[in-house]
């Protein structure tokens, strides 16, 4: 395969059987087969078939990309298999918690920014914050940055979940 | 599914399980996490338990009688130890895509994760070697879930599943599930068989179009069943076009046939590799651009349109990018592309494919696989030649350990039908044709079953001259002995100087001895000259026998393609030397 292919990121959505082992296979699949994961997120989203969805941000050539899905999809528990940057519009979110700890003009400059970001407070005390900032990665990141010379002393990301835009299922 | 009888123990329901699913022997090894099956089975008569004497054996057996007979290899091993042990087979099993369900004991429920006794994570060791694994935490679920576990091992693309057993779980009451009457629907794992008619259509079209074809038929073709060799060999008479074998498809087509080229790849033959290489259309059946096939890939068969059908869309375009994919069972596809083939009465370009043959028969004249014959000492590729002769026309199973010996057997003896040559390919495993041989004569028990070894790789299973003395089998162990560990010595006079780091087989057993010693018999031969009569004598004999061929000590194995070299920089001989090899190409294996 040529090296000068180019490395995109693709974000893959696998609905899997929710059993013990699913995600070490998952994972295990990535790291034995030397492919990256760039984010990882994973939930039961339905408790009657108990069904996992587990969104996965990866990058690699086209090659690549194409082998580990249908590396995903040859895992015994595993459903689905659909790469959401190939298959029409779709969109993502990840969501932050975000803690800070100021006072004085760094307090309020936060709270004002947090406000411009339409983050949620969702703690607070007399010299700290802690925002609730949902978004795209780029708007989180762009955030938590902000939030560097305004006391930031934690930072907790859920990493990508991700839908296909318009009416059809996974 | 409904419980069919009053309840039983979960190792019970275990042996009826496996009888339903018709298991007729399982090979295996006890130990304290299983004691409740193996009272089970010697409760029964209906399920036979071949003692190895080691696990790995256990799995290389089990992999020989699933290859040998089409059918799943069982395997049974105690926790912890037992099942690392068994680790290589199942690699080994997963890198052939053998159908294997391996039962592991293991520590009881309540004990896991408490660094018990002889507990081990075996799920999670087993993970990345098997198609599928399974803890089973309750009895109830035990049943069904051995017959799902021999439709994943069976079904697709076949492969090693591993079934965890808890000791409790074992002995737990509980009614039991038959099998499903109806064919087996699991709720995600749906493997494609039947071919997308669109793509057969067009792999037709490039088939009948070209002007310098290929068939390249690998071990997916053996895997389907029987038929798919008989309807392979039948495509490749219709069509008139030239066909090569990999390592594991040897078999799917009769070698004797004109048509056939011989094994290609790294040990492979000229005319094998120059036709691929050379080739306009490939028609790649059931075999997956292995390393050893390609060599190196931007030079692989750079001129071809290439068509791949494989049951396993992972195989497609993972190493090599193909113009058409073809995901489908190999028996199914050859049944359309007959059918196609018939139905349209193609006309291909005659002129062109007598061009062709033209050519391939001027490589074939090179005779690649010519040695120097030596009166004083035995050749190893002779060693084999006679030994072909003596057994051609006798109901005959080969196995291989791996290195030299290996290479040479698929070079030198000829395969004319399925399921009767057993070797590692995938994983490579020294020792496994030892044990594989073992499972094959218990599959076949009046047929001649021979391992063809090397010194070095037998003596990693060696302990199962033991099993064949207790069970009396008369398997033939056929040593190429040069004394060295021969791949690896002409690695290292090829890319190393010729400095043999710890390739020497120092202090090697007496052979004869070593067979007399468990019950065998033992045979040496030194001279060319006798070598018949000591071929005649292990074919007469009753018993298993070790036969020690000494062999020439300095023979190497020829054609070879170096590591990082394209099918068209093929060495022939000693004569030949290879170019400076690219540092690319020394780092690779």
């Amino acid at each position: 395969m040529s090296k000068d292919t180019p490395v995109v990121a693709h974000t893959i959505s696998v609905l899997v059987a929710n059993e013990p082992g699913i995600l070490a296979r998952v994972v295990g699949l990535f790291s034995g087969r030397g492919y990256n994961i760039e984010s990882l997120t994973v939930a039961e989203t339905d408790a009657k078939q108990s069904l996992s969805r587990i969104t996965i941000v990866t990058k690699g050539t086209p090659m690549i990309i194409e082998q580990i899905k249908a590396q995903l999809a040859r895992l015994v528990p595993v459903y689905r298999v659909r790469d959401l940057t190939v298959e029409g519009p779709h969109i993502e979110r990840e969501l932050a918690l975000v803690k800070v700890r100021s006072t004085g003009d760094k307090r309020v400059e936060a709270l004002r920014l947090a406000d411009v970001f339409r983050a949620k407070v969702i703690d607070a005390k007399a010299d700290s914050f802690v925002f609730e900032v949902t978004g795209s990665s780029d708007k989180v990141q762009t955030f938590v940055g902000l939030m560097e010379t305004l006391g930031l002393v934690d930072v907790g990301r859920t990493g990508i979940v991700a839908m296909s835009r318009g009416g059809e299922p996974l | 599914m409904k419980p069919e009888e009053s309840a039983t123990t979960g190792a019970d329901l275990l042996v009826k399980a496996l009888i339903d699913e018709d298991v007729e022997v399982v090979f295996g090894y006890p130990g304290g996490a299983v004691l409740p099956i193996y009272d089970s089975l010697f409760k029964q008569n209906r399920l036979r338990h071949i003692l190895v004497r080691h696990e790995q054996a256990a799995v290389h057996a089990a992999e020989g009688y699933a290859r040998s007979t089409g059918k799943v290899g069982v395997v049974l091993v105690t926790s912890g130890p037992g099942a690392t042990n068994a680790v290589t087979g199942l690699t080994d099993a997963l890198m052939d895509s053998i159908p294997i369900v391996c039962l592991t004991g293991q520590v009881p429920t309540h004990l896991i994760g408490n660094d018990a006794f002889q507990e081990a994570d075996t799920t999670g060791i087993t993970r990345p070697c098997t198609k599928h694994n399974y803890l089973v935490k309750a009895v109830d679920a035990l049943a069904r879930t051995v017959h799902e576990a021999f439709y994943v091992a069976r079904s697709g693309r076949p492969g090693p599943v591993v079934i965890d057993l808890p000791k409790d779980v074992l002995m737990n009451k509980h009614d039991y599930t038959a099998p499903p009457k109806v064919a087996f629907e699991h709720k995600s794992y749906r493997p494609q068989t039947k071919p997308d008619p669109k793509k057969i259509a067009q792999a037709l079209e490039m088939i009948i179009h070209a002007k310098r074809p290929v068939f390249y038929a690998g071990g997916g073709v053996i895997n389907s069943g029987p038929k798919a060799s008989k309807l392979l060999t039948q495509l490749v008479h219709l069509t008139g076009y030239p066909i090569t074998n990999t390592l594991m498809g040897l078999g799917s087509f009769p070698a004797s046939d004109k048509q056939f080229l011989g094994m290609l790849g790294m040990h492979g033959t000229y005319e094998a590799n120059l036709a691929m290489h050379g080739c306009d259309v490939m028609i790649n059946i059931g075999a997956r651009f292995d390393d050893r096939i390609t060599g190196n890939l931007t030079m692989f068969s750079p001129g071809s349109k290439k068509i791949h059908v494989d049951i396993d869309p992972s195989s497609i375009n993972k190493n090599v990018r193909v113009d058409l994919a073809v995901v489908g069972d190999a028996t199914l596809v050859l049944e359309e592309l007959i059918k196609g083939w018939k139905a349209k009465q193609p006309k291909v370009d005659q002129k062109a494919l007598k061009a062709w043959w033209a050519q391939i028969e001027t490589w074939r004249a090179r005779d690649c696989l010519a040695y120097k014959s030596d009166k004083q000492t035995i050749k190893p590729q002779f060693a084999l030649e006679r030994l072909y002769h003596h057994i051609k026309n006798r109901d005959h199973y080969i196995t291989t350990e791996v290195g030299q010996h290996q290479m040479w057997a698929a070079q030198f003896l000829k395969f004319e039908q399925p399921n009767r040559w057993m070797t590692s390919g995938g994983l490579g495993t020294m020792g496994y044709g030892f044990p594989a041989a073992v499972g094959v004569q218990i599959a076949h028990p009046d047929a001649l079953v021979i391992d063809v070894a090397g010194e070095a790789s037998i003596l990693m299973n060696i302990q199962e001259l033991s099993t064949v003395a207790q069970y009396r089998l008369p398997v033939k162990i056929f040593i190429l002995n040069n004394q060295y560990m021969g791949m690896v010595r002409q690695w290292q006079e090829l890319l190393h100087g010729s400095r043999y780091s710890e390739s020497y087989m120092e202090s090697l057993p007496d052979f004869v001895k070593l067979a007399e010693a468990f019950g065998a018999k033992g045979l040496r031969c030194h001279e060319p000259s006798k070598l018949d009569d000591t071929i005649k004598e292990m074919i007469a004999l009753p018993h298993p026998v070790i036969v020690d061929v000494v062999v020439d000590q300095k023979e190497n194995c020829f054609p070879m393609i170096p590591s990082g070299a394209a099918h068209n920089e093929m060495l022939l001989g000693p004569d030949d030397k290879a170019g400076k090899l690219s540092d690319e190409g020394m780092a690779l294996v």
